[in-house]
């Protein structure tokens, strides 16, 4: 009993072996029936500290993904009870019509009413399951008459999301640290789930989304919307979603983008349509006045310390994840920035790569991604950090030149 | 029929009718039955290869963080394990049954085309060295996974690719020779009397099996080519730049991946179809529906490609097709199912380890048709898609299914092989540790997946952790559980009590009609059939 309560703590398996280490003093059948337990109990652990994690699919937030759920349980059902009576009558077979009794084998081999019937019976079963499939699938892909637009865009290994009827877009990254990860830190709670910015949509209205690609294949997930779609590059698909609750939504990428595939998470915040009204309002205005500003710094120039300070929060941001925080890259995919011929040598080949990134290798073009002073302060970075030690200093208005040629 | 057995005298002149001395016999042969020994030792050592890289990505994912490797190794294990396991060992596994056992099924002596036998399994250890070498080149293997899509395999990858395009063309040229040595020898080797419909199922599984690689093995070899050419000579096939489409890759491959599913267990009906009754001790049920329902299965297969690309965005007509198409495989696949059940039906079963591997392959190769079948609803697969739901589902019919059905085959035939019965506890114990382990491993991966866990990712989110410590608990289990079986072997093949031509006292066919172990040369002169 002691036991079993310690489980709905959530026992752990160390917690066993220490116990079970302790145990093993006592006599023989003490230890084999506490054998048992710990077995029982360390089944029990799973399932009891498995309360976080669900066991089936969710049923989601929205009309269809109920109908995708509620699809996802009658075939399970089905699928059950043909399990049991197939199986059922193999282990009819398995106890009673085994040699050791004494059976003697019956010598049918054939019998065209049966086997006609148990190929007519399954497809009964098949249209059954059909229908529901195909009205849910109908519903699933009509996109038309939709109150909100948004581009989404998949780049490795980050999220775009641009609103297509206001000036409003921006990018999301993974937002939980490098040092979670490598275990230097405890893991948060929405560990490699959890963002810098988050999609934000209405609820209540009909959102299309539009999704595509910057590279290779992405594929943009959110289970609770039942929304899985490839972002294919090059071309654009189209899904949609109708969410009823006001909530905050975690994904995943779900189609291996590369290296850093695992790590490139969907948020979606849904906000009353109020709410979001105000919040795309206040966005609109605010990255009107960064471009403003962004203008402004044409004009001035920054210090050191102001351009590697950005230019490291920058590069650990957008570059870090091929080029390596150390700046070497990995060698035979990413190359080295640091004591590169470019990042020491060729200033203007060194922005150019950076604007518009490099045709037939995974080098992006920032050139969108970053605004004028990132794309300075980074490449003073790249040619500043790791011993590079150029002494260059790259201003917002060398860039806007670049940008212009 | 039991008077065909070769006679050790009447060669006795002609020296080079017994097998040649040392590495010259293996190198050299062209006898089927060493053949077929040199591919199943080689599936047995890419299975140890390709086991060994799925330690590697359990030992990763037995924590969340990362602990043991960079995800771009990562990537490479789930990559080049899924192509050793799929191309090296369930793959040349069939091809080595085939080999041993077709000649001595249909009552003939040897291989139609022995000399090109000797060259589809030679090329074999090149093409798994280049792929295994490329690991080593700077910047890793190939790490787009075994499906390869573009363009993450031509302008997003590194020149490990060209390694991996040939030596995906030489695997691929290693099938389709040694397809054709099977329908040839089909065609034009069988004894009198050995009317096609007098064959036994596994003969007939393979002779569907070897049509379906000689129609798709050239659309794998197009594809990889497509993206050698994409990749380094300027083609645009996958790229939407130059007039391309992403897509059209996966359409391709796929046009070639599914039929190649059935490739990889067509076979196993045929091995379970010919233990089932043995140990039923009771004819198979429906031999004709059995052939018909594995030709409808091979057919299928061509039209329902589609259904592993869902979610890249088709017409809603093009869903429904694929989606409907997907759902029809059930019946013909459902026949076999209950035809096995119903051979068992008032038989006299025993359960020797053959049959314990093949019950298990029944209900293990089901559960991974039902979630096959849900997988078909389109809807539904818009959450399962990518995620260790599919992963578990593709282990169910690969693993339980035909790793299980060539553990059944290789116990079933191993007496016959070495002349020796295998050690019947040491079987049974074989089995049972694998039959636990693989579910222990593989039945979790189901909830895993339901609750969301994208496949493919070298680190997940906390509220997975638990179960991914017990499916990695199960995988280390299932590893170790094999060392016993390649034990098992070595003893076998070492000694052991002497098998009976007849072996097991319910088994029919022309194999048990001669010697244990079986002679190098066997039907020399063709037995007769009734």
């Amino acid at each position: 009993m002691a036991i079993a309560e310690k489980t709905a703590v959530g026992v752990t398996v160390f917690d066993l072996q220490f116990a079970f280490v302790q145990r093993q003093r006592r006599s023989h059948v003490a230890r084999t029936s506490y054998l048992c337990w710990s077995l029982l109990t360390f089944l029990l652990a799973f399932s009891t500290q498995s309360a976080e994690m669900p066991l089936n699919m969710t049923q989601g937030v929205t009309e269809i993904s109920q109908q995708v759920y509620d699809l996802h349980m009658k075939i399970f059902y089905i699928c059950c009870a043909i399990g049991i009576a197939v199986f059922g009558v193999m282990f009819w077979s398995i106890i009673h019509h085994r040699k050791s009794k004494g059976v003697e084998p019956a010598q049918f081999h054939e019998s065209t009413k049966v086997e006609l019937l148990w190929t007519a019976f399954p497809v009964v079963i098949l249209i059954i399951m059909a229908i529901p499939a195909t009205q849910t699938l109908i519903a699933m892909e009509d996109t038309s008459e939709a109150d909100v637009s948004i581009l989404i865009t998949g780049s490795q290994w980050k999220w775009h999301y641009k609103y297509m009827d206001h000036k409003v877009e921006y990018f999301s990254l993974l937002a939980t640290p490098r040092q979670q990860i490598d275990n230097k830190l405890s893991k948060g709670e929405n560990y490699l789930l959890e963002v810098d910015r988050p999609l934000v949509i209405p609820t209540g209205k009909k959102v299309r989304f539009l999704v595509t690609s910057d590279d290779v294949i992405h594929s943009w997930w959110v289970p609770a919307f039942a929304v899985k779609k490839d972002a294919n590059p090059g071309f654009i698909n189209e899904a949609w979603t109708r969410v009823d609750h006001p909530g905050i939504y975690r994904g995943q990428c779900a189609e291996l983008c590369g290296k850093d595939h695992g790590f490139m998470p969907v948020v979606v915040v849904a906000k009353e349509p109020a709410d979001f009204e105000q919040w795309i309002a206040q966005e609109s205005a605010t990255q009107a006045a960064a471009k403003e500003a962004e203008l402004k710094l044409l004009a001035m120039n920054m210090s050191k310390d102001e351009l590697m300070a950005l230019g490291e929060k920058t590069y650990m941001g957008y570059c870090a994840a091929c080029h390596q925080p150390n700046g070497m890259g990995i060698p035979g995919v990413f190359p080295a920035l640091k004591g590169s011929k470019m990042a020491l040598e060729d200033l203007p080949a060194h922005i150019d790569i950076v604007l518009n990134g490099k045709t037939g290798t995974s080098m992006q073009a920032f050139d969108k991604q970053l605004t004028l002073s990132e794309i300075a302060a980074v490449v003073t970075y790249e040619r500043n950090a790791w011993d590079n030690n150029t002494g260059d200093l790259v201003q917002a208005a060398d860039i806007a030149k670049a940008q212009s040629k | 029929m039991s008077t065909v057995t070769t006679d050790p005298h009447a060669h006795a002149e002609h020296e080079h009718h017994g097998p040649a001395k040392g590495l010259k016999r293996w190198l050299y042969t062209t006898n089927h039955k060493d053949i077929g020994t040199l591919y199943l030792l080689f599936s047995l050592l890419m299975f140890f290869i390709g086991g060994a890289m799925a330690m590697v990505i359990r030992a990763e994912l037995f924590q969340p963080g990362l602990q043991i490797v960079e995800p771009n190794f990562f990537n490479q294990m789930t990559t080049v394990h899924g192509l050793i396991m799929v191309f090296g060992a369930v793959m040349p596994a069939f091809t080595g049954l085939a080999n041993w056992l077709i000649p001595m099924m249909i009552g003939a002596p040897d291989m139609a085309l022995p000399r090109m036998n000797n060259w589809s399994f030679w090329i074999l250890p090149f093409a798994f060295s280049i792929l295994l070498a490329s690991l080593f080149m700077e910047g890793g293997g190939p790490s787009f996974g075994w499906t390869f899509y573009a363009p993450l395999s031509t302008t997003y990858s590194n020149d490990s690719t060209a390694l991996f395009v040939f030596s995906v063309h030489i695997m691929g040229i290693s099938s389709i020779m040694g397809a054709i040595n099977v329908i040839v020898t089909i065609m034009n080797l069988r004894a009198p009397g050995m009317t096609y419909m007098k064959m036994p199922l596994f003969v007939w599984t393979w002779f569907i099996t070897a049509y379906l690689l000689i129609a798709v093995m050239p659309v794998l070899a197009g594809v990889v080519t497509m993206v050698l050419t994409d990749k380094y000579f300027g083609t645009s096939f996958f790229d939407a730049a130059g007039g391309g489409d992403p897509v059209l890759f996966q359409h391709i491959f796929w046009f070639f991946g599914h039929p190649e599913v059935y490739i990889m267990i067509l076979p196993a009906f045929g091995i379970i179809s010919s233990i089932v009754p043995t140990f039923s001790r009771k004819p198979l049920f429906g031999y004709a529906s059995m052939v018909y329902a594995t030709s409808s299965i091979a057919l299928l297969s061509f039209l329902v490609w589609a259904h592993h690309m869902f979610t890249t965005g088709m017409p809603v007509a093009a869903e429904l097709f694929f989606m409907y198409c997907t759902m029809l495989i059930a019946v013909p696949t459902g026949v076999k199912v209950f035809n096995w059940v119903a051979t068992m039906w008032r038989g006299a079963m025993t359960f020797e380890v053959p049959m314990m591997f093949s019950l298990a392959f029944i209900v293990l190769f089901t559960i991974g048709g039902f979630s096959g079948l849900m997988l078909a609803i389109t809807p539904a697969d818009f959450q399962y898609h990518d995620t260790y739901f599919v992963v578990a589902h593709f282990h169910y019919v690969l693993v339980t299914g035909a790793i299980f059905s060539i553990m059944a085959a290789a116990y079933y035939w191993l007496p016959k092989w070495t002349g020796h019965m295998y050690d019947e506890t040491l079987g049974q114990w074989h089995f049972w540790c694998s039959l636990i382990s693989v579910n222990v491993l593989f039945f979790p991966m189901h909830f895993v997946g339901l609750a969301g866990m994208p496949r493919r990712i070298p680190d997940y989110a906390l509220q997975f952790a638990d179960f991914n410590a017990l499916i990695s608990i199960g995988g280390f289990a299932f590893g170790l559980s094999q060392l016993l079986f390649v034990w098992l072997v070595v003893k076998c093949i070492k000694g052991g009590e002497k098998a009976t031509d007849q072996v097991w006292e319910g088994a029919e066919g022309l194999e048990w009609t001669i010697a244990s172990p079986a002679p190098y040369h066997s039907f020399t002169t063709p037995p007769e059939i009734k």
